[in-house]
């Protein structure tokens, strides 16, 4: 540690009815890997956004190797040497890997030759990557292979990264942090941003925690246990699900060798799945984004119909029925992304609330709405979840997503589903409202309902599972107990590092 | 019926000349689509080019002069829509559609006094004794610049998409407007541009029309070449090349329908009018069947919030 790289003193930032960053002070020393520790919604994105010139604070200062550093722009972050690599939103599908990597230099080399430093660089690194692949034809962690490839092709003196490992297998986490150690060796400093405690203790020399936008805490994370820097996240004791056990009974739900291929150009085509899930049981499906996940819940609400035996309900076959008649039949779904799929963006919540419990809710009659009946539906929704909103007549769009995925789950949970199957249930909900959707679930299992839940955040899948599986490009490992798995397994499950050279550093 | 009146080398010659217009156009629409903007106001710039060339070109006596009015009215048209749309936000289609029911109120409006009126002719590029060649002759030295000008303007247009950094930045914009926005380029800015282009191209290729092929200003005269032109875009998967296909393809049966209905044939001259645009349009649904090239933000709006 040579002296004091970055340093940000009273940084503020507030939009309309929100303050996201009030009054953040913190340094980064140079060759150290800094932890930014919140949870959605903390400030976190925010404040590395000021960083990296694309949000314009309020009022503070940063300063860069000692010299005053506001940058209006992305490129002039990167001309002094600041680097970041995006949660998501920032490759460009249809273009290949070097035209990708050029979009992000400010003079870019010719191809021919930022092909052959791609290359080297990504050797150098341990992060193998081909330049002329598309790069919607990549992996999750290829894709990130390239950000990050970006990134180093400029030398960076601080490299920003959100949220890295939310979408890698464990064995593809130590190649990236094997890649992480060696740069840091190297001199440069990483500004590591996350909410998976073990991580940060696996990597990260100093921690700062921010909660609701404002700095609370800073710590070594190597001195301290997770639980410690957890409640400094998060404020208070977290409630954790109570699992009743149960014996499972009838089989609800089976898939029989169901093969789907998938819609999308860029995605994942399913591969002869064969599954049962019982009453009362709840079955976790893990694996990294894109593996097949939405095919499968696609598959199963009805949204893509197949040969009528391949999705077993109860005994009667409806693989070819759309999602009406299988709602009816009490099979339920949440699919992942909560605006424009799960809800309407610019219908209110009473309307949403409409959308799918029309049917079981007895909310439509003779081809009229009952709307006193619809809201009074939306209303116990929202009682039940705590959605915070100023009433049934929002539209969706202007809910936060987290409010708005508890609203979502809280719909289907609310219509007593007989099968209920999940796409990522808790993604960017804050840790008491995480609690309260999966203890919904597990009540749920209890009162015998069969559950599919299917998640990328492994520590829930074991918090709320039975039994565990893994997709792995559009396959299904085997089912087994979740009960006594350990992480070593569940990677291998997962596809391992999904056939990627392991880094040789 | 007499065929022998069809000379194939006068066919090819004239139907490079029939496919100018819808190919500039088209040319100009998927620069604008390659940055991901849908504008549905070609046939509208079009006309309005197509006026706006005619009325200078009668008035200076330059044709020359004419074809950059025409580029500067269509741009001046299409700049509203980019007004409309990249900054109040407006719906993209329904902005195309306004544009063009506008166009062609705009054009019958500045056009009332030019009806019956020669232009001045536009020359034809002299490659002295090379156009004399026959067979070769006719079909590639014997026509006027524009011709030239839009082979040239479909290879540069190619070579701009494939080589060039700007070109890439451009398509960056037309496949994730949120990433281009994150890496700092100026997703507005550079649709605006592109717009402004796609305006320019469809006034060139509309006053191709007025000044050129048919010599004469009336109402509504491009007939629904620019609703060609955008069909030909998304038919030609967003590939210049392609777009140089389909409009010769275009041009050819509309020549061919001519001269068949003028060699007597025994189908009704309705069946034959209807050609061009059923065959373009069979051709290239068969041809798209790779479904490659649609940028991803096509017509999806872009705010830059936080």
């Amino acid at each position: 540690m040579t002296g004091t790289l970055l340093k940000i003193v009273g940084l503020t930032k507030a939009y309309p009815g929100v303050v996201a960053n009030d009054d953040v002070s913190f340094n980064i020393q140079e060759g150290e890997v800094h932890a930014l520790l919140g949870e959605n919604g903390a400030g976190k994105s925010t404040l590395v956004k000021m960083i990296y010139g694309l949000v314009k604070p309020d009022s503070g200062d940063m300063a860069f190797k000692g010299t005053a550093y506001e940058p209006s722009e992305p490129q002039e972050a990167r001309a002094r040497g600041v680097a970041m690599v995006f949660q998501h939103f920032s490759l460009f599908d249809a273009l290949n890997v070097a035209e990708n990597v050029a979009l992000g230099m400010a003079e870019p080399p010719k191809t021919r030759e930022l092909a052959e430093r791609i290359r080297t660089v990504s050797e150098q690194y341990g992060l193998p990557l081909d330049p002329w692949r598309l790069v919607g034809d990549l992996s999750a962690g290829e894709r990130q292979r390239v950000e990050i490839i970006r990134c180093l092709l400029q030398d960076p003196k601080l490299l920003i990264m959100d949220e890295p490992t939310s979408v890698l297998t464990p064995q593809e986490v130590e190649i990236l942090f094997a890649t992480l150690r060696k740069l840091k060796s190297e001199g440069t400093s990483i500004l590591y941003i996350s909410h998976k405690l073990e991580e940060i203790r696996a990597l990260c020399d100093e921690a700062t925690i921010l909660r609701l936008g404002k700095k609370v805490g800073t710590c070594t994370p190597r001195e301290v246990t997770a639980a410690q820097m957890a409640e400094m996240m998060v404020g208070n004791e977290l409630h954790r699900p109570e699992r009743e056990p149960t014996t499972p009974g009838d089989v609800r739900l089976a898939l029989k060798d169901l093969s789907v291929a998938s819609p999308s150009q860029f995605g994942t085509s399913l591969k002869n799945i064969t599954l049962e899930v019982r009453a009362g049981e709840v079955l976790g499906l893990a694996g990294v984004a894109g593996n097949g996940q939405d095919e499968l819940l696609a598959a199963l609400s009805g949204e893509i119909t197949n040969a009528p035996g391949m999705v077993v309900l109860d005994g009667t076959e409806i693989g070819a029925k759309g999602p009406g008649p299988r709602r009816r039949m009490g099979l339920l779904t949440g699919p992942e992304e909560r605006l424009g799929h799960a809800a309407a963006p610019n219908m209110t919540l009473t309307e949403n609330a409409l959308l799918t419990g029309a049917e079981r809710e007895g909310l439509m009659s003779n081809g009229f709405l009952k709307w006193g009946k619809a809201k009074s539906f939306a209303e116990a929704i929202i009682d039940r979840f705590d959605v915070r909103t100023p009433g049934t007549e929002t539209v969706a769009r202007a809910l936060s997503g987290g409010n708005l995925q508890k609203f979502v789950i809280g719909r289907e949970v609310m219509q007593r589903p007989e099968v209920l199957v999940v796409n990522q249930p808790t993604w960017g909900v804050d840790a008491a409202a995480a609690a309260t959707i999966r203890q919904a679930i597990l009540d749920l299992a209890a009162g015998g309902t069969a559950v599919i839940v299917i998640s990328q955040d492994l520590d829930e899948l074991m918090e709320v599972s039975d039994n565990f599986a893994a997709l792995n490009e559009g396959r299904l490992s085997e089912i087994k107990p979740a009960k006594g798995l350990t992480m070593e397994e569940i990677g291998l499950m997962m596809g391992g590092a999904h056939g990627m050279e392991v880094a040789h550093v | 019926m007499d065929f022998s009146a069809i000379n194939p080398a006068l066919l090819i010659a004239s139907l490079m000349v029939a496919a100018t217009a819808v190919m500039i156009a088209a040319i100009g629409e998927l620069i604008t689509e390659k940055a991901g903007v849908l504008n549905l106001g070609v046939e509208g710039m079009m006309i309005t080019g197509a006026v706006c060339g005619f009325a200078v070109a009668v008035g200076t006596g330059s044709p020359f002069l004419g074809f950059l009015a025409a580029a500067g009215g269509g741009a001046v048209l299409s700049f509203l829509f980019a007004v409309l749309t990249q900054f109040a936000l407006a719906n993209q289609v329904a902005s195309g559609l306004a544009l063009t029911l506008f166009g062609l109120g705009l054009s019958s409006l500045i056009g009332q006094n030019y009806v019956g009126i020669r232009p001045p002719p536009t020359p034809r590029l002299d490659f002295g004794p090379l156009s004399d060649l026959p067979v070769v002759g006719p079909i590639l030295f014997n026509h006027d610049p524009m011709v030239y000008a839009g082979l040239i303007l479909v290879a540069l247009t190619w070579a701009f998409l494939k080589y060039t950094r700007a070109g890439l930045i451009l398509k960056a914009v037309g496949e994730n407007h949120d990433a281009a926005h994150a890496l700092g380029y100026k997703v507005i800015r550079i649709r605006i541009l592109a717009i402004l282009f796609g305006g320019a191209c469809a006034g060139l290729g509309g006053a191709y029309i007025s000044l050129i092929r048919v010599p004469q200003w009336t109402e509504g005269m491009t007939g629904g070449v620019g609703w060609i032109a955008l069909a030909l875009v998304v038919f030609a998967s967003w590939k210049p090349w392609r777009v140089l296909l389909g409009a010769y393809l275009f041009g050819g049966v509309t020549v061919l329908q001519l001269n068949l209905q003028a060699a007597g044939v025994a189908i009704p001259a309705e069946y034959l009018s209807m050609s061009p645009y059923l065959i373009t349009i069979v051709v290239l649904v068969l041809m798209s069947f790779d479904r490659s090239g649609a940028p991803a933000s096509l017509g999806r709006t872009f705010h830059a919030s936080q």
